[in-house]
């Protein structure tokens, strides 16, 4: 009698990017350098309410670090890529997990932006797209002109149009949902977690997003008002 | 009280299913929601219809086997409750409810309420174990063990596998059972040896298995009967991803799901 039929067969291994677990571990060191990058770029953006000269100085030492440039380019790149690769195979993975839905099922304890970062993220880096094209090739700059290296001229310039400004505050603050939860959540994935310290690294997830979504969108509002011009 | 339950039929795996809906009157507020099923059966085996199948054992709470979605949450609306030990008294009079099987490709189907969940005995099957020495018993208390780790390994011991994790989880990951079974046995000295080929293979096997991926989002936490923490999440995460870095032997094998 033959017991192939009850007998375990065994698979092949899972490597670390095979795991879910990996993907996730990439996806939170990722994140964690897309992060840093928008904190930074926010810092360096808000030099734009000490006038044109330090705005503009700032761009063009930032042009000025030649193939360092090239290198930060291409990391910013890998990163979005891995970020991105890993999202799509994770999201195909959920959805063969689970082939016949639920008629009926609630939602008892999850955020809304932890269940929305599945469409936060594209819509983001559609923005990161358009963001790219408006303000560093000048490939998409209506109703004006794109001056290359006039930093200053081509913000106000470009934001002074009401629905990029509008287009740009709403892609922020989906980028501040999706940061609210990944920010935290990133530590989850590595592995850090701790019962006391992880309620109060939950809230100053939402606290650092909320000031990153502010010091974002007071430029093209301060444009739009006439403070910045 | 009258209840109106809306309960997922299907013969089997193969069989088309669809919701049937069952006026129960004479509902006692102190039955369970495992009785009031009983109580359904009994009049639809002397109407001769077929009884709705649905599992159970011990209905105190600790043995794992019951559970189904209750109007959308895994073993319904009550925190850190069994469907055996949810009591009716919890619904008003009149309402609907809506019973349907946990829903996730790794639970092969069985019958109306009753899935499979061989799954999980695969991923324990991984390491889900300690080695112990044959021989003499030891004296008790020869491995210390300190009060905070003694208790987070025993909150994460109080899983009873029943799956509502998995039911819950908007992925169908099964990463808070995982983590779970991962915390128990590694955060102790005794699961300190295979502490990092437990962690490679349970992983391996629950990827294996085909479950989704955590997304930390805390789903499973909230339905789960004994609150599991979120935390043993991230012990399994920082366990695997140590063990994949210090790795010298070949990656654990899984088997294969179904077998």
């Amino acid at each position: 009698m033959s017991n192939a039929g009850v007998l375990p067969q065994p698979a092949s291994p899972v490597t670390f990017w095979q795991s879910t677990n990996g993907k996730k571990i990439v996806m939170a060191v990722t994140g964690c350098i897309m992060f840093l990058f928008v904190t930074g770029h926010m810092l360096g953006n808000l030099q734009i309410y000490d006038g044109p000269a330090r705005l503009n100085a700032y761009g063009h030492l930032l042009h000025s670090l030649g193939e360092i440039l090239w290198i930060i380019r291409g990391v910013m790149a890998l990163t979005i890529i891995l970020h991105f690769t890993a999202t799509i195979q994770l999201a195909l993975a959920t959805n063969r997990a689970r082939p016949v839905g639920y008629s009926r099922k609630e939602s008892i304890n999850s955020s809304y932006a932890s269940r929305t970062m599945y469409w936060s993220g594209p819509i983001v880096l559609a923005f990161v797209i358009f963001h790219l094209l408006h303000f560093t090739v000048g490939a998409i700059h209506p109703h004006a002109q794109f001056v290359e290296g006039d930093v200053y001229g081509n913000v106000v310039a470009g934001f002074q149009v009401w629905y990029v400004s509008v287009w740009y505050i709403i892609a922020v603050s989906l980028l501040g949902l999706h940061l609210s939860h990944g920010i935290s959540s990133m530590f989850q994935s590595v592995g850090l977690a701790h019962p006391r310290i992880s309620p109060l690294l939950k809230f100053a997830a939402n606290a650092i997003a909320a000031v990153i979504v502010l010091g974002y969108i007071s430029i093209p509002i301060s444009v739009l008002l006439g403070i910045v011009k | 009280m009258k209840l109106t339950l809306k309960i997922w039929r299907q013969k089997n795996v193969d069989a088309k299913g669809a919701f049937v809906r069952y006026p129960v009157d004479d509902v006692d507020p102190e039955m369970s929601m495992l009785e009031c099923l009983d109580v359904l059966n009994e009049t639809l085996i002397l109407k001769g219809e077929e009884p709705v199948a649905f599992e159970h054992d011990c209905r105190e709470g600790i043995c794992g086997s019951c559970g189904f979605m209750i109007n959308g949450e895994a073993h319904g609306p009550e925190k850190a409750t069994t469907t055996c030990q949810l009591t009716m008294r919890h619904f008003k009079d009149g309402d609907e409810l809506t019973l349907e099987p946990w829903r996730a490709k790794a639970f092969v189907f069985v019958k109306d309420l009753v899935v499979n969940r061989r799954a999980f005995d695969h991923i324990i099957e991984a390491g889900g174990y300690v080695s112990v020495s044959t021989g003499q018993a030891p004296d008790g208390n020869t491995i210390l063990v300190g009060k905070e780790v003694a208790d987070t390994s025993m909150d994460a011991a109080a899983c009873i596998g029943c799956g509502a994790c998995v039911a819950a989880c908007p992925n169908a990951s099964a990463a808070l059972f995982t983590g779970a079974k991962i915390t128990h046995l590694g955060t102790l000295p005794q699961g300190e040896p295979e502490r990092e080929r437990r962690a490679l293979g349970m992983v391996a096997q629950m990827n294996a298995e085909e479950f989704g991926s955590c997304t930390n989002i805390g789903e499973c936490s909230a339905a789960c009967p004994k609150e599991i923490p979120l935390e043993v999440i991230a012990n399994m995460n920082r366990d695997y991803v140590c063990a994949s870095f210090r790795r010298r032997d070949d990656l654990p094998t899984p088997v294969t799901p179904g077998s």
